[in-house]
């Protein structure tokens, strides 16, 4: 037996301090009284990003290496992942402070460092237990958030819906599992070795599940409704770090243990990114709730995401991870502004964001940013994370799949311009809209202006980002 | 022995009638017990796969104990949330609990 070593530590750093910070969460959710609570977010937002600037400055990996027997790997790829997902946490917890009935109980804040804690697993697992296990820690928590608000119906509907569909496929995920450590003779992630159905089955078995996490077509059915129901900086978080998880594990289980079968499972991938893209994109035109517009738009995400994944050489793998965190930067925004404006408003109906441009003027300037950038315009993140997936993608011959992918944008422009003409163009009618301010608390103010200048750097100074996301990439190959 | 193969099958035959149940059932109760029968297929999958592979590995039993634990913290969680939603709305037909639809 093999003792304890500090290279162990350093790779489950920050799953450590995220147990302490939940744990520490729930003891001041003891302590604290009344009004006071309210300051349980700051904790978690700002211990998060604490842990998130240790990681980075003694948690760095070198070579990649195995750890705990062979469970987890210590290496780029997940480092560059659990960074996303700790920015992911920090937004959710400042949008989730001026929500009632979220911001004052810290199980939520626990709840989404417990999540958070899972996802980092996720991106390290390199083993099938260990993957599960993470894929669930995840999962539970993220089920009793999105239903969190017991006495809203809709809430707990959306917690339901999500919980069905995520049990049901991480079932079929897990069958798949299940025969892949048959048909390998080990649970840790090797290369398969059989005949080309028998591993087709298993891709299609693992689609299923990883599909619903990162709700690609024809997995997306409850991304619509639980984003509507759930509170929205849930609805944030599922969107983005979430998503991003499951783009984690797709990544290291195809290319780790399919290599000698990119070519059928790449081609699946492709049809799979074909349909999220097109069907995603076509059902957010008809949305009148700006929250599912939002949803089927990350549908359509996840779709030029797969592009990247398709293309499964180094330069997709780097686009991959360089439009998850551009693409988290944005969705975070965009969902926080919905927050912002819902809890100000009392509705999440487009038509009332009429006139925002006057009730708000830095708001509507954020939403702007927001839906310029998922749009993919430049100069901002969302328009450098496209050409890159794009650019991937011709770069391995799927020259067809990078046209779907462009004409696709074309029609998500529509959508976002829409609701920017309401944004700007559209008046309250007969009333005078100074009248009606959108107040911005504090936490939202300094998450959207991060958030907001985070994406304009990332658009135009995009080198520094790109090396790490390469960096990463070079670990799986 | 036992050839490998039929407890395969079984497991197959468990995890179809698993996935027919979450399918076609309108009760949420028994949808989540189309749930548990899937992944008790998955269960005999691993188990057989463990004696049959190299039993000296463990690999196979820990897998399975973890869905177990897993498992029963999933349907905790699920019939917390059918429990919040019967209070409030009367009903656990998932056909009923449809607020939103695109």
């Amino acid at each position: 037996m093999t003792a304890y070593n500090s290279t162990m530590i350093l790779a489950i750093l920050p799953e450590i301090l995220l147990l302490v910070l939940g744990v520490l969460v729930l003891l001041f959710d003891v302590v604290w009284k009344g009004e006071k609570r309210r300051a349980l977010g700051w904790l978690t937002a700002g211990g998060t990003a604490l842990i998130s600037i240790v990681t980075l400055l003694i948690g760095r990996p070198g070579e990649p290496q195995s750890v705990f027997g062979g469970m987890l790997r210590f290496d780029w790829l997940g480092f560059a992942f659990k960074q996303i997902f700790l920015l992911g946490a920090i937004a959710t917890a400042l949008f989730m402070m001026d929500i009632e009935k979220l911001s004052r109980r810290g199980q939520a804040y626990a709840l989404l460092l417990t999540a958070t804690l899972g996802m980092s697993l996720m991106a390290s697992a390199a083993d099938l237990v260990m993957l599960y296990l993470a894929i669930e820690t995840t999962s539970i928590p993220l089920y009793v958030l999105a239903g969190f608000l017991l006495d809203d119906d809709r809430s707990a509907e959306a917690g339901f819906k999500y919980l069905l569909f995520g049990a049901m496929t991480s079932a079929v995920l897990l069958y798949g599992f299940s025969l892949l450590y048959g048909f390998t003779g080990t649970t840790s992630l090797t290369s398969f070795v059989g005949s080309l159905p028998l591993a087709l089955g298993l891709v299609f078995l693992i689609v299923v599940g990883l599909g619903f996490k990162i709700s690609a077509v024809p997995f997306h059915f409850w991304a619509p409704d639980t984003y509507e129901g759930s509170p929205t900086p849930v609805a944030g978080f599922l969107s983005t770090a979430s998503k991003a998880a499951g783009f984690a594990v797709l990544l290291r289980l195809f290319l780790t243990a399919f290599p000698q079968f990119v070519e059928q499972w790449a081609a699946v991938l492709a049809v799979l990114a074909t349909v999220t893209m097109t069907v995603g994109n076509l059902l957010a035109l008809a949305q009148k709730n700006i929250k599912r517009l939002l949803a089927y738009s990350s549908i359509a995400h996840a779709g030029y995401i797969l592009i990247g994944v398709v293309a499964a050489s180094k330069l997709g793998v780097a686009s991959v991870i360089f439009y998850l965190i551009a693409y988290l930067l944005t969705n975070l925004a965009a969902f926080g502004i919905a927050a912002a404006f819902g809890r100000a408003a009392g509705s999440d109906e487009i038509a009332s964001y009429a006139g925002l441009s006057r009730r708000s003027p830095g708001l509507a300037f954020a939403m702007l940013v927001a839906f310029l950038s998922l749009a993919g315009m430049p100069p901002f993140g969302g328009f450098i994370a496209k050409v890159l997936v794009f650019t991937a993608a011709v770069e391995t011959g799927w020259v067809w799949l990078a046209v779907v992918g462009v004409v696709n944008s074309i029609i998500g422009l529509y959508y976002y311009l829409t609701v920017l003409k309401v944004v700007y163009l559209y008046r309250m009618e007969g009333e005078n809209e100074e009248q009606y301010p959108i107040p911005l608390t504090r936490p939202y103010a300094l998450a959207l202006t991060t958030l907001s200048i985070a994406i304009l750097v990332i658009g135009v100074l995009f080198a520094p980002w790109f090396d790490s996301a390469s960096l990463a990439a070079l670990n799986l190959f | 022995m036992i050839p490998l193969s039929w407890y395969l099958v079984l497991s197959a035959l468990l995890f179809s009638i698993g996935l027919f149940g979450v399918l076609a059932r309108r009760n949420a109760v028994a949808i989540l017990l189309g749930i548990e029968l899937m992944l008790n297929a998955v269960n005999i999958n691993l188990a057989s796969f463990w004696r049959y592979g190299n039993p000296a590995q463990m690999g196979g039993q820990v897998f399975a104990i973890v869905v177990f634990a897993v498992a029963a913290a999933e349907v905790a969680v699920g019939l917390a949330l059918i429990i919040s939603i019967y209070r409030r709305r009367k009903t656990v037909l998932a056909e009923e609990i449809d607020l939103m639809k695109w």
